[in-house]
């Protein structure tokens, strides 16, 4: 490797740079939220006397328990079965190929370029008819719709990867299909199916816009469906307001940082493979 | 799925050596009936995820195209009007325009972080191999975790008068430039944009870092015994034979820009005046604020079909590189 001194430490300077960008905005926050409720501290200060209780304060008036059990309630309404439900997609597309898996194939990758914006207004129509609406199942069914796109393909990419042998051995052996997916091919799959289920917890809990429009109830909503209305009570209180979010991305921040593996690879494999 | 187990349960495979009659090799040792038993099967296991999809994403993709025909208050009864809603988004600057700020949003959603992405990432593909590119990655990564409804919350406040942009252009000597960033009319976008790259410039660097480390290392090393420079390894090198992640890196952003809510939602709400309004914002007051539900659908159709026009080529190009 030829590569001379100073180009290597104006690359490390670059990215060292960089790393305190992206990290600043996060911090500044955390500084802000230390400050006295109700004050205007400027963005980047340590307050003389740390204000640790605007946490608690927070957690009180944004009701923040009852929100996490909403959110928490909502995660395994939504994941669980999204994951059992495209993983049989997924296995019966990829690895049993039945006829029309090319066209089944089409019409899910189309789900993946529509923009969720464009079919919000229907899903409220939808879900008035359906009785459903203002119910935490007006977040959960149709989260679980949106999903299918990235999680059928993402599933039958691993499924279309597993050697045929393996099944067709099994098949010898008298194995039903339901024994193939059951006892053989599920286990090998836990890999994908893990990264999937955390990728789909955290953009539940980070889901925005659906909770906004489909219950008036924020109490009801995710956690960042709520931040929505706890801003706009608290605007005006910026070191509350601060404390808040952080809060509130706290849970995602500890997800990613324990399994960050799992995230990064899941998210770029998903969209390379998509 | 309990339903149809013991169904499954009750039918032996069977299994016969001598017939070859089907078409694909991988199978020649399933006979017949235990294809279209599979075949059948294999539906079965479609079919959950395959309704859901259908009632919650296509039934409502084409309960829209019915409305945008309609007008109606989603109440009372709906009128046939034809092609006129499509008309009046033609016609009405306002509406027209949140078009045209979402192609403005394209270029600091998309542009930007593909760009400096590629070149982010072949800096540490280059000089960072080991764990600074590492930590490196998992930084730059980390605001695509965060809900975009609090990066909108930190960055209203990063952005506001006597927030933290403010206060290091003060620190740097530019004290004529602080403003209200989000309440100015002509940096309220820009400003919106800046979240974006924020957002969104992880998630391209480790990407196309991701497509680097698929690369020949042979290739860069006999670029670097010729003494190559960085410049010329990235042109020559790094960004033709990453393709195809270029192509998904736009595709994913490009889409992320032209549906953009949340963050909009929380920074400006649109505003000031039609200055951030976009058309995902334009579609939650048309029809949940001002209860025209045929204008907000034609929008919506509108939105769709142009993500679409703009996505395919993009899909052909790379198909055709990866050949």
């Amino acid at each position: 490797m030829k590569i001379n001194q100073s180009e290597l430490w104006t690359g490390r300077v670059i990215l060292m740079a960089l790393m305190i960008i992206t990290i600043l905005p996060l911090i500044s926050i955390f500084m802000t939220a230390l400050h006295p409720s109700g004050s205007v501290p400027s963005g980047f200060e340590w307050p003389q006397q740390p204000q640790w209780g605007n946490f608690i304060e927070a957690f009180k008036v944004a009701n923040m328990a009852t929100l996490m059990q909403s959110s928490t309630f909502i995660v395994i309404g939504v994941v669980p079965i999204s994951l059992i439900i495209s993983t049989m997609a997924g296995f019966a597309i990829g690895h049993l190929r039945i006829p029309g898996s090319q066209l089944l194939i089409f019409l899910f990758v189309f789900g993946l370029t529509l923009p969720f914006t464009g079919i919000i207004v229907p899903i409220y129509y939808l879900e008035r008819d359906l009785g459903i609406y203002n119910t935490r199942l007006a977040i959960i069914l149709p989260l679980i719709g949106l999903y299918m796109p990235f999680a059928v393909y993402w599933m039958r990419a691993h499924f279309v990867n597993m050697p045929e042998e393996i099944s067709e051995a099994a098949l010898v052996d008298g194995a039903t299909i339901w024994d193939l997916f059951w006892r053989i091919h599920l286990p090998i799959a836990r890999a994908p199916i893990t990264s999937l289920g955390i990728l789909m917890a955290v953009w539940t809990w980070n889901q925005f816009l659906i909770a906004l429009v489909l219950v008036e109830d924020p109490s009801q909503r995710t956690m960042a469906g709520a931040l929505g209305a706890f801003q706009g009570h608290y605007a005006t209180n910026v070191p509350l307001l601060c404390a808040g979010t952080i809060l509130i991305l706290l849970p995602t921040l500890i997800i990613f940082v324990i399994f960050q593996r799992q995230i990064i690879t899941a998210l770029l494999q998903g969209s390379i493979k998509g | 799925m309990v339903t149809i187990l013991p169904h499954i349960h009750g039918d032996t495979i069977t299994m016969s050596e001598n017939s070859f009659t089907t078409a694909h090799p991988s199978q020649t040792i399933t006979t017949r009936k235990t294809i279209s038993q599979k075949t059948i099967i294999g539906w079965l296991f479609v079919l959950p995820a395959l309704i859901m999809y259908s009632l919650f994403v296509l039934l409502p993709l084409v309960m829209s195209v019915q409305y945008s025909f309609f007008q109606w208050n989603g109440i009372g009864e709906m009128s046939w009007v034809g092609l006129e809603n499509y008309q009046t988004i033609l016609d009405d600057p306002d509406l027209l325009g949140t078009i045209f700020n979402a192609f403005k949003l394209v270029a600091f959603f998309s542009f930007i972080p593909v760009s400096l992405g590629l070149v982010v990432a072949s800096i540490i593909h280059r000089v960072a191999p080991g764990k600074l590119g590492e930590v490196a990655r998992i930084i730059l990564f980390l605001p695509q975790v965060i809900p975009l409804v609090a990066a909108g919350i930190i960055w209203g406040w990063l952005l506001a008068r006597t927030g933290l942009v403010n206060q290091t252009l003060n620190t740097i000597g530019l004290s004529s430039v602080p403003r209200a960033w989000l309440g100015d009319f002509d940096w309220a976008l820009p400003a919106v944009g800046l979240i974006g790259v924020w957002v969104l410039l992880g998630f391209c660097t480790v990407l196309l870092w991701t497509g680097m480390t698929r690369l020949d290392p042979a290739l860069y090393e006999s670029a670097r015994i010729d003494g190559a420079e960085w410049f010329t390894e990235f042109t020559q090198i790094t960004v033709p034979l990453v393709r195809q992640e270029i192509a998904v890196c736009l595709t994913v952003t490009i889409i992320a820009a032209l549906a953009a809510f949340d963050i909009v939602y929380v920074t400006t709400a649109g505003g000031p005046g039609t200055a951030t309004a976009v058309p995902g914002i334009q579609i939650y007051i048309l029809a949940f604020t001002q209860q025209r539900i045929g204008l907000a659908s034609a929008l919506s159709v509108m939105l769709m079909a142009l993500v679409i026009i703009i996505i395919i080529p993009i899909q052909f190009l790379t198909q055709e590189n990866s050949q």
